[in-house]
């Protein structure tokens, strides 16, 4: 199962929802590994938006895992890239051309979910308006507070910082701006005492 | 009285008929002092003393939003309402003294917008001037789609095609001109925002037709002042002040509550923001909600009413108040 409840915790923290089909001219689709599962579903529950849907996936660790299943639900444009760091040109200049009534669909992991929620905020969609749903790995994209530097895929609390290599606290403390959750040195007043990793929820 | 909304003593130093249905109106503060400054799209309520009766109307503030010396506002002759319109334009004259609210903003543009696409009607044409002078400023963009009658009633229509000759559009019903609303909006580029201010049914058409073809609820804007309607005189209890009010043919429930000494909430005076939210403790009767703030299931529930607007029928209201 790919699907993770995340505990409540304070506002700042992002809250993830559920796909689910809405009316619109055309549908911008972003996932990566396990989110491709979300959107067999949102296909299952209305197959008539894959005519106008453009999906844009990165399989990373899953590999070829679900590349058939999407293929076959024949959506207008389906885009497969190595990374979604390397898709963000082609993500800007989508955005760029597109007209209100695009719906946006984002799913996978929060770093995915985050960065790609940025772009399209800041060509001009409110953030309220995006649909999104958490699947696959719950490993965060933290900032590091101290040097501003981003580390990702960060599955242990605390972390070492990958830029300046503080020993980091992982907060729910999230920027949007920053597609990240904040990392704050853990042992500031008494360096060296650092508490052991934990994994993240577990 | 009510939270948040102080007042200014303003004196009329201008009163300009417009056509035969509007007329502006200049205020200024009685001492001399500059006004407050405002955003685009907000409003004042204007108290009117009409003998025994006062009446607090809200109006659109259309003048420069960074011009604090004066206000003006434009009102549209009523004569089906309850008569602040009628007052405005055949009693109050020159040097008059009167009372206004500060300026409250329940129709602001969302800046975050990357393109504002304002649609009105008739009357609702005034938030918009002040809109467009802010955005002015800010060299913003937008483009405004204005329908009216004709040309004679189309309240400023020659001032705006001459500012702004490629953005606004004009429409007169008379001659049969509509705006082509799913042309319109089909196309908008990301990040446009509609705002749209005139008759019921048009703001209904707009927010549907945006619904439908995907627009979010956040990039959609409309406000619609409900005027109170008159309606058969009703009794109230008011539970928390222990008093027993009545409420004539062409007040509005809130105007009689005020005009028993009692304090109660309000910001819009017409349906709209909520503020007047008010419990009811026991009703037999029909309430008659008339506002758009609460949900239909609160309307049905007979548990809340908007004394701004709606009016009871029956044998005992009593409120929370
Ligand atoms: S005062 Fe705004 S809804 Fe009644």
């Amino acid at each position: 199962m790919s699907t993770f409840e995340f505990p409540p915790s304070i506002t700042s923290r992002p809250v993830w929802g559920k796909l689910e089909p809405r009316a619109g001219k055309s549908h911008l689709m972003i996932a990566d590994a396990e989110g491709a599962e979300a959107l067999l579903k949102l296909a299952q529950a209305d197959g008539s938006l894959m005519t106008k849907a453009h999906i844009m996936y990165f399989p990373g660790e899953t590999g070829d895992t679900y590349i058939g299943k999407l293929e076959e639900l024949a959506p207008a444009q389906l885009y497969i890239g190595p990374s979604y760091e390397a898709a963000v040109p082609r993500l800007r200049r989508t955005l760029a051309g597109a007209h209100m009534g695009l719906q946006v669909y984002l799913t996978g992991t929060e770093s995915l979910m985050g960065q790609a929620m940025r772009e399209a905020t800041d060509a001009g969609i409110p953030h309220t308006a995006i649909q999104t749903e958490h699947r696959g790995s719950v490993a965060r994209r933290m900032q590091c507070v101290h040097c501003k530097g981003i580390t990702e895929n960060v599955m242990t609390d605390p972390f070492v910082c990958s830029h300046c290599g503080l020993n980091l606290f992982v907060r729910d403390h999230y920027s949007r701006r920053h597609a990240a959750f904040q990392g704050v040195c853990v042992d500031a007043e008494d360096p060296g005492n650092v508490p052991p990793p934990v994994e993240l929820y577990s | 009285m009510s939270a948040g909304t102080n007042k200014i003593d303003v004196t009329v130093t201008d009163i300009v008929p417009l056509n035969d249905l509007v007329t502006r109106f200049k205020f200024e503060r009685s001492d001399g002092e500059l006004l407050p400054t405002f955003s685009g799209g907000a409003h004042t309520v204007v108290e009117m003393k009409d003998g025994e009766v006062s009446r607090l109307n809200p109006y659109s503030l259309m003048s420069d939003p960074n011009d604090r010396t004066a206000y003006t506002i434009s009102v549209r002759r009523d004569e089906e309402g309850r008569g602040g319109s009628l007052f405005m334009h055949r009693n109050v004259k020159v040097g008059d003294r009167m009372t206004i609210s500060y300026p409250v903003n329940l129709f602001a543009l969302d800046l975050r917008a990357k393109k504002h696409l304002m649609i009105a009607g008739g009357i609702g044409i005034t938030p918009f001037l002040s809109q467009i002078r802010q955005l002015d400023y800010a060299n913003g963009h937008f483009e405004l789609h204005y329908a009216c009658r004709n040309r004679a009633l189309g309240s400023y229509v020659d001032y705006l095609t001459s500012a702004h000759p490629n953005d606004v559009h004009i429409y007169f019903d008379e001659m049969k001109q509509a705006i082509d609303l799913e042309n319109l909006l089909d196309g908008q580029p990301l990040g446009t925002h509609i705002y749209v201010c005139g008759p019921a049914g048009m703001i209904n058409w707009v927010r549907d037709t945006a619904e439908k073809l995907g627009w979010p609820r956040e990039a959609v804007h409309f406000e619609e002042f409900l005027a109170p309607q008159s309606g058969k005189p009703f009794q109230v209890e008011l539970a928390a002040s222990n008093k027993t009010i009545e409420v004539g043919e062409h007040q509005s429930l809130l105007e009689a509550i005020e005009a028993a000494g009692v304090d109660a909430p309000y910001l819009c005076r017409g349906g709209a923001c909520g503020q007047c939210e008010t419990n009811v403790v026991d009703y037999d009767g029909e309430i008659l909600h008339r506002d758009h703030w609460l949900e239909d299931d609160e309307k049905q529930s007979g548990k809340k009413i908007m004394p701004c607007v709606s009016r009871f029928e029956g044998k005992i209201l009593v409120l929370d108040r």
